[in-house]
């Protein structure tokens, strides 16, 4: 294997060295593209991993509803009558899914689902003494819900449990009850026709769900209590599922809405704004790496095709000794690849130490990092593999044009 | 001064063989010209040759037809039997590093690499590496053209004569059975000029290698065995010299 490209390899060395200060500069000049797309790289999807982390934090990749209720439309009139109908949309009850025990299995059983919740939710009302508190009752089997938004790591009080008679709030809304783990709150529900409905529950924990409406208006209790106090026994008015990957919920959400009556909605469809924030973000991203992989193609091929032009004679040379077309044109591919693959390295050593000062210099007004950046040795992996073949890419012309010179016209240069 | 010209023995082909070559520049264009007028040639193998005419003769068209370096527009052109006519530009590549070597005016070494290393470059060329054999071959002719002493020296840091020296020992280093000399002592004082002569004189006694010089000096071209006059590209005088000075 030492004879492979010995030839070329020597020839391109040389060159290389013997242009030292061209070699130089384009090589800072491949170093810097490389750092570049590397830490603009790391620090997009660093921020768009912390902003989805925010955002799905207290929320299911996918939830699926009972279908609203629609008003059947009138008997067709016949024809040549011609009508003119105005329709009241209907009010919406709170509806359970029907038949949802046995879904969940077979929500379970399909490989991307990670974990399934079932939930009762609806408007109650809090009371403590005096205070009188809107809030989203939610029904939930707590280990469940856990697998869904790590309900657990959200603990800032007490200690997670829902046995009967029991609730979790939300840390902003104890605070508006003013109510500490241990004390009792009641929770009220005006359930239409059948009057109201109220229970009393103990507050076993408080939780920051990262967002503070949401830490304003969440109480979790067993579902058999949501059933109950919102009226739907045996119900659950949403099933919430987390994904093993998070970007394939849209997939999911339309093959489940293709297959089940259900209303299903996908984070993504949540969140439009976000996503189409994020997706904006990432087309930029991948413009700004497109135009400065660009400028390092360009930059390479321009110092390269001056060194053929410097170098006829030698090429000359070499063609009347004997080396063929090939091994010209691999020469210059060669150098190439050398500058392109030693600046992908220095690049990204550069982008290592750029992402380092990311995270120990730029801090919040709370003193703590922004947020958590990381060059992935992958992703690092894969730009310099891309510079080193954009090396090679921007060497084919120059490379062409040392191929064909004429030998005897080389050398009477 | 001149007698008729060796002739090759009956059975084995000449060593190269040109035979009506035309060389046309330009063509279709309206400055199309025609610089070789049907050349015919033979050089057998082990001939020490001049090639001599004046500026715009043709000279080193034919010199770069012979060397493979251009392609002729018409006519024949064999090396040991083997027509060269029809053969792409690897196939000619090939036949070039098989066949020949080349001394030029302005010796062109490699500014980059040693004169150790320019001399095993045909080696790396063909081999992709220098074994140790090779190496040593090139150290020897190194040392029998007298720079044993200066070949890890850079050819900036040689004279002119050491240079072509250097470029005379390259030619030889893989025992081609041509070596194709364009004004070799052209560039040189007549002192060097006398030392690289009389050393691509000893070259030829000692590898009984083929030389073709084209030179401008008449003093040179006397002292080769055989002159070549090309004159308006046809040849006017071919034959042998008696001034031959083979060691």
């Amino acid at each position: 294997m030492l004879d492979w490209l010995g030839f070329e390899r020597r020839i391109a060395l040389r060159f290389l060295r013997e242009g030292r200060m061209q070699t130089l500069l384009i090589i800072v000049g491949v170093a810097a593209g490389v750092a570049v797309v590397a830490y603009i790289s790391a620090l997009i999807s660093g921020l768009q991993a912390n902003t989805l982390a925010k955002t799905l934090g207290a929320q299911a990749h996918v939830t699926l509803k009972a279908p609203d209720d629609a008003v059947s439309p009138a008997r067709a009139p016949a024809s040549g009558t011609a009508t003119l109908t105005m329709t009241q949309p209907r009010a919406q009850r709170l509806r359970s899914i029907g038949n949802w025990q046995a879904l969940v299995p077979l929500l379970e059983a399909r490989p991307e689902v990670a974990a399934v919740s079932p939930m009762v939710s609806g408007a109650a009302l809090a009371l403590r003494g005096e205070a009188a508190k809107s809030i989203a009752l939610m029904g939930v089997d707590l280990d469940r819900y856990d697998r869904i938004i790590g309900l657990r790591s959200k603990v800032v009080a007490g200690q997670a449990r829902l046995g009967p008679g029991e609730a979790i709030l939300g840390r902003e809304l104890a605070d508006d009850l003013g109510v500490r783990i241990g004390d009792r709150v009641a929770l009220t529900t005006g359930n239409g026709s059948a009057g109201s409905v109220s229970d009393s529950v103990r507050v076993t924990a408080l939780v920051d769900l990262g967002v503070r409406d949401l830490n304003r208006r969440t109480v979790l209790v067993p579902l058999r209590a949501a059933q109950s106090l919102l009226g739907l026994p045996g119900g659950a008015t949403v099933l919430e599922l987390a994904l093993a990957d998070v970007w394939s919920a849209q997939d999911l959400a339309d093959r489940l809405q293709r297959e089940l009556p259900l209303k299903v909605e996908s984070w993504q469809q949540a969140n439009a704004q976000l996503v189409s924030a994020l997706n904006a973000q990432s087309v930029s991203t991948s413009l700004i790496r497109g135009v400065v992989m660009v400028v390092v193609v360009l930059g390479i091929a321009s110092v390269l095709v001056v060194s053929v032009v410097q170098k006829q004679r030698e090429i000359g040379i070499l063609r009347a000794m004997g080396a063929t077309q090939g091994q010209m044109l691999r020469v210059f591919l060669l150098q190439g690849a050398i500058v392109g693959a030693i600046g992908s390295l220095l690049g990204v050593l550069l982008a290592a130490a750029l992402v380092w000062a990311f995270v120990t210099f730029v801090r919040g007004s709370d003193g703590q990092p922004l947020f958590q950046i990381a060059l992935a040795p992958g992703l690092a992996l894969r730009i310099a593999a891309l510079a080193t073949v954009c090396g090679i890419l921007a060497a084919v012309a120059p490379a062409r044009r040392a191929a064909a010179l004429d030998p005897a016209q080389a050398i009477r240069l | 001064m001149t007698s008729p010209v060796p002739i090759p023995t009956p059975g084995t082909p000449p060593l190269i063989e040109l035979a009506d070559v035309r060389k046309r520049y330009n063509l279709g264009r309206p400055n199309e010209a025609e610089v070789l007028h049907g050349v015919s040639l033979q050089l057998a193998a082990g001939e020490f040759a001049a090639l001599i005419g004046p500026s715009g003769s043709g000279k080193s068209t034919l010199l770069n037809l012979i060397g493979l370096l251009e392609r002729l527009t018409s006519g024949s052109y064999r090396i040991q039997g083997l027509e060269m006519a029809g053969l792409d530009d690897a196939g000619l590549t090939r036949q070039r590093r098989q066949t020949l070597g080349f001394v030029f005016q302005f010796h062109h070494l490699l500014p980059a690499f040693s004169a150790l290393e320019n001399v095993t470059l045909p080696v790396l060329m063909r081999e992709g590496r220098v074994g140790r054999s090779e190496l040593e071959r090139a150290r020897a002719l190194l040392d029998a053209v007298g720079l044993g002493e200066a070949m890890h020296k850079r050819p900036g840091e040689l004279s002119g004569g050491m240079q072509q020296r250097v470029a005379i020992a390259r030619a030889l280093v893989l025992s081609p059975p041509l070596v194709l000399a364009d004004e070799p002592t052209g560039n040189l004082d007549r002192h060097a000029s006398d030392e690289v002569f009389a050393l691509l004189r000893r070259m030829h006694a000692e590898l009984n290698t083929s030389f073709l010089i084209v030179t401008h000096d008449p003093r040179l071209a006397a002292r080769c065995d055989r002159l070549i006059e090309l004159v308006d590209g046809r040849i006017e005088r071919d034959g042998t010299t008696t001034g031959g000075d083979a060691e």
